[in-house]
């Protein structure tokens, strides 16, 4: 039924595709097309799905948040738990007036969430959802998503600089420095898992994952390779230790708790976008679930096997789910962790992130070398990982002054 | 922190309580001593804090000299405030004054207080300022200023605190009008909006701070007083280089209504409801000090079980309060579900409190001799759920925030402050108890039968945002454990003293002889004509020590009411604690010091 399902996708897809031709027959110019597949798959497809997926992560986020907080969240619109409100806020927000502060620079304040948004869009372009399901199979995919993701900071600074407000240029400034830095330990953690599979192709690293009991000639085949993903310590206890690295990396990314420094609502009002409003702000929302999506994706292809693994989940319920399981923990850390500060955020980033970058990339280097998959490579990654969490917890405990004896004392005394 | 034990309990409540503290009078034969017997004038005053008039000319040196150069020194400056005395009566055995600045210092060696008075004549007199003592003068001068126009000199920045700057006229005086319908219409012509705008012009010199160093220009911010994380219409104006605080400086009084000269209109028994809502959250807490200060003065003594009643409900909501703390706190640092479990429990309190006054965060439920009425059936029941309920979710959110290391990263070493820093600006409660000293008016100087419970006093050391944070945690526990005592040891009796002066009297004789009725009729109708006198009564509030200070002078009405609030001092210390720190750490620090606008600005 599912490989049905999909079938019916694909079909829907290709008649979309074939209008062109239909119209022009063989003849129809080559721009025309261009045009048309670029529309159809980039500004439709892609749009709804982002706007689709915004929706229901604002709404399930509140929903967790609801559930965290002994609350019941929104309950009324759309009658089943509230699952219409964030479809009334969007049309709320489009109907508001639209607001650019007296002072500002104009031009800048209105492209400003533009370029976030773009930035955060054109990712989409090289998610491979499925086996067939992506927009571009570019060869140098992982390379591409991180490339994109930099104009996210170009559009932030744009909107604090331009915005007249100095609760924004620091939103603004904190972005920025946030998000260059981190660009860092992100790359690096994700170079494991490239130098598992050899490709930076996002379809050639998912497909590296699997390990197929069925004929993979097949084009709806069933993998059962869930051993087989490159987070497990038996495969390579660096790219463990990468994968949980760079998921912090990425919450630094995409601004999420611990590390919402830049809309810092309790210090910084609402940080870079404080002056924005209506449909504009919406923008920089979407925006940030948007981001969210993509930096969870790139986990998923990198280090949970894409869409392989799962029996009996079509693949791509299977990447959803794993992709917003990762959103999930987001949501979760953001409800439970409190809020770094400045200089602790960087220290988070070169003193920790950097060097555990370092050592996971020459350390499963090697293990790609001599260990990967040998019975040795089994035991040793499992005892390997052991180690390097202690290890990193021992350097987590060395950040600032943690004292637990004097003041449990104080109050267990009391 | 491990759970205290609850099962440890022992009210003794058949011990008689101790009435009244004893202060330390031998210090008047030691300035005696120091400075000749001429040079004081001794007054009592029925709070039994030793009082003496001390000329204008030797102000500084007997300051000095009880400050540092005294066996057991007066290290706090408690309070400082002024009284109008133009218009008051009865002044028996006091120097001939227009004005009194009033010295109000406390000793914690001695455990003992010392009430130092200046006479002032003149319109707008002037007397020595008293900053290069004791820093946290500073702020007090300048209220004394703005509400009486006395001038301090030598003050570094005598301007106007709680009151706008185009503000004309000193509202504490005797002839400021009181209500909008003595003052003439409001107008607002041209000439007076432009010049109203004009002062809202932000100038870095009028606060003393400069624009630019030699290495940089610096960048103001203004946090507040629109700022989510202010707790309310605070504006803290930080002067920044990078991210880095070079000083700030909190401007107060948007909250400021004046509660003191309301005081001087409203009669004794409805002047109660507003000592609700200048610390809003600690509802009835507020009404303890001003009742029982003027129980003080009129010599009412309160029935046993009206004691017990009064503690049981001030414990209540100590926790109350400190739970929108518990919860606020966490979010100002990022943790944003705590305040979401600490509200929850904190309307199990408010249910109780429904129960029991009719209200929830402001019952203004004590009376001058008691509390409005009896217990309702069931509150025990109530009180008892609630004791069993609290020890264990404290516990849950210890694991949650303080427990935390991102946490302990952001608060541990944050805006700390010596012992020594402490006492000299005026902290009390929490924020004194973290610098290591044992300090609490409950144990110290028992008051409303506090000495007949069993409870313990958390102290820790470091005088942090952490440890004024765990401070609190601790002090919850320690309530419930005051409040179990309570609820399973409340004594019987009346819940009002018989005393005439009972607000509103016992109802029960007045059908039956003339005197009661005719004392019934008039506490109800005019409001209890207080015997003339000073009385000072200061409790152990959730924020710290809160205190009133009266004058009757023999009238249905206060001559001069007088609130000594923790926040206003502990606000005043913002910028020892912020300065060098990055702007998240004034939120962090703002956070731990838990205020309440109402409570700074009165």
């Amino acid at each position: 039924m599912y490989s049905a399902l999909y079938q019916l996708l694909y079909s829907t897809l290709e008649t979309l595709l074939n209008i062109p031709f239909w119209l022009f027959g063989s003849h129809v110019p080559h721009w025309l097309v261009f045009i048309h597949v670029s529309l159809i798959l980039g500004g439709v497809c892609m749009m709804g799905f982002i706007t689709v997926l915004a929706l229901f992560s604002v709404w399930a986020e509140r929903k967790v948040s609801a559930y965290m907080q002994a609350r019941l969240g929104p309950m009324e619109v759309g009658k089943y738990h509230g699952w219409l409100q964030t479809a009334a806020d969007a049309i709320k927000l489009l109907l508001k007036e639209d607001i650019v502060p007296a002072g500002s620079d104009k031009f800048l304040f209105l492209a400003a969430p533009v370029l976030v948004f773009s930035g955060s869009m054109i990712s989409y372009v090289v998610i491979p959802f499925g086996p067939h399901l992506k927009i571009a199979d570019l060869d140098l995919g992982v390379f591409y998503i991180l490339a994109t993701s930099a104009l996210v900071v170009v559009g932030v600074i744009a909107a604090g600089w331009s915005s007249y407000n100095k609760w924004s240029i620091y939103g603004g400034m904190r972005a920025a420095s946030q998000y260059i830095s981190y660009e860092i330990p992100t790359a690096l953690h994700l170079l494991p898992a490239v130098l598992m599979a050899g490709s930076l192709n996002m379809s050639q690293i998912a497909d590296s994952q699997a390990y197929y009991l069925g004929d993979p000639s097949q084009p709806f085949y069933k993998d059962f390779s869930i051993l087989n993903w490159a987070v497990w310590p038996w495969i390579n206890p660096f790219a463990t230790v990468s994968f949980i690295l760079y998921f912090i990396a990425s919450l630094a990314e995409t601004q999420r708790t611990p590390f919402d420094l830049a809309e810092s609502e309790s210090e910084l009002v609402a940080g870079s976008h404080t002056e924005y409003s209506g449909i504009r702000w919406s923008f920089f929302f979407l925006a940030e679930y948007a981001d969210m999506f993509v930096v969870s994706a790139l986990g998923t292809v990198l280090f949970l096997g894409g869409w392989h693994g799962l029996p009996l989940i079509p693949p791509v319920l299977e990447f959803l789910l794993k992709a917003l399981f990762l959103m999930f923990v987001m949501m979760w850390l953001r409800w439970t962790l409190p809020r770094l500060r400045v200089d602790q955020l960087t220290y988070v980033c070169w003193k920790v992130l950097l060097p555990f970058g370092f050592v996971t990339i020459l350390g499963s280097g090697l293990w790609q070398l001599y260990l990967v998959r040998t019975p040795a490579g089994w035991v040793a990654g499992t005892v390997l990982m052991a180690v390097l969490l202690l290890a990193m917890s021992r350097i987590w405990k060395s950040e600032p002054v943690p004292r637990d004896g004097e003041m449990t004392a104080a109050a267990a005394s009391a | 922190m491990s759970q205290p034990d609850l099962a440890a309990n022992s009210a003794d409540l058949t011990m008689p309580a101790v009435k009244a503290h004893k202060h330390d009078c031998a210090v008047i034969d030691e300035l005696k001593m120091r400075f000749g017997d001429t040079a004081f004038t001794e007054q009592s005053s029925s709070d039994a804090i030793p009082t003496l008039w001390v000329g204008r000319g030797i102000l500084l040196d007997v300051l000095r000299f009880v400050k540092t150069g005294i066996n057991r020194p007066y290290r706090m400056l408690y309070d400082l405030f002024a009284i109008d005395e133009r218009l008051r009566n009865h002044r028996d055995g006091q120097p001939s004054a227009d004005f009194t600045v009033v010295y109000h210092l406390l000793s914690f060696d001695r455990n003992s207080d010392l009430r130092l008075k200046v006479a002032l004549e003149g319109e707008y007199p002037s007397l020595p300022s008293c900053v290069g003592i004791w820093q946290s003068a500073s702020w007090c001068e300048r209220e004394a200023w703005d509400m009486f126009g006395i001038t301090f000199e030598g003050h570094p920045h005598l301007r106007r605190l709680l009151m706008p700057s185009t503000w004309i006229g000193h509202p504490l005086r005797k002839e400021h009008p009181a209500r909008a319908t003595e003052s003439g219409p409001f107008q607002l012509p041209d000439e007076k909006q432009d010049a109203e705008q004009e002062a809202l012009l932000f100038r870095p010199e009028d606060w003393g701070m400069k624009r630019v160093s030699e290495s940089s220009d610096f960048m103001f911010l203004n946090l507040g007083p629109q700022h989510p994380g202010t707790h309310g219409v605070l504006r803290v104006i930080l002067q920044l280089d990078g991210e880095e605080i070079v000083d700030c400086v909190p401007e107060i009084g948007f909250h400021h209504r004046g509660a003191e000269k309301m005081g001087e209109r409203q009669s004794w028994h409805s002047f109660i409801p507003y000592t609700d809502r200048i610390d809003y959250l600690g509802g009835v807490m507020n009404n303890l000090p001003y009742v029982m200060a003027v129980e003080q003065l009129a010599g009412i003594e309160v029935p046993e079980r009206a004691e017990v009643i009064r503690i049981m409900m001030c414990e209540l909501f100590r926790i109350a309060s400190h739970l929108v703390w518990y919860g606020t706190f966490a979010q100002d640092i990022g943790v944003l579900s705590p305040v979401f479990y600490t509200f929850n429990d904190r309307e199990r309190i408010f249910d109780i409190v429904r129960a029991v006054c009719g209200g929830r965060m402001h019952p203004s439920w004590f009376r001058i001799g008691g509390v409005a009425h009896d217990l309702p059936a069931g509150w025990d029941k109530m009180v008892l759920d609630f004791v069993q309920h609290l020890p264990p979710r404290i516990l849950e959110w210890d694991k949650m925030v303080m427990r935390n290391r991102l946490f302990k990263a952001r608060t541990v070493g944050v805006g700390a402050y010596t012992l020594e820093e402490a006492i000299d600006w005026g902290v009390t409660g929490p924020g004194l108890r973290a610098c290591g000293l044992d300090w609490d008016f409950r144990k110290q100087r028992p008051y409303s039968g506090y000495d007949r419970f069993d409870f313990d006093i958390p102290v820790a050391s470091n005088g942090d945002a952490y440890d004024r944070g765990a401070i609190r945690i601790a002090e919850m526990l320690q309530s419930i454990r005051i409040i179990e005592q309570c609820a399973r040891n409340m004594p019987a009796g009346s819940y009002k003293s018989d005393h005439p002066l009972t607000t509103p009297p016992l109802k029960e004789r007045t059908m039956y002889d003339i005197e009661t009725l005719i004392n019934h009729f008039l506490g109800v109708s005019w409001g209890p004509v207080i015997p003339p006198g000073e009385s000072f009564y200061g409790i152990e509030a959730t924020k710290g020590n809160n205190g009133y200070y009266l004058i009757s002078d023999g009238g249905t009405m206060a001559y001069r009411l007088h609130i000594r609030t923790p926040s206003f001092r502990h606000m005043q210390m913002l910028p020892l604690m912020a300065r060098g720190r990055t702007v998240a750490d004034v939120l962090a620090i703002l956070g731990s010091i838990d205020f309440v606008l109402a409570d700074i600005d009165r």
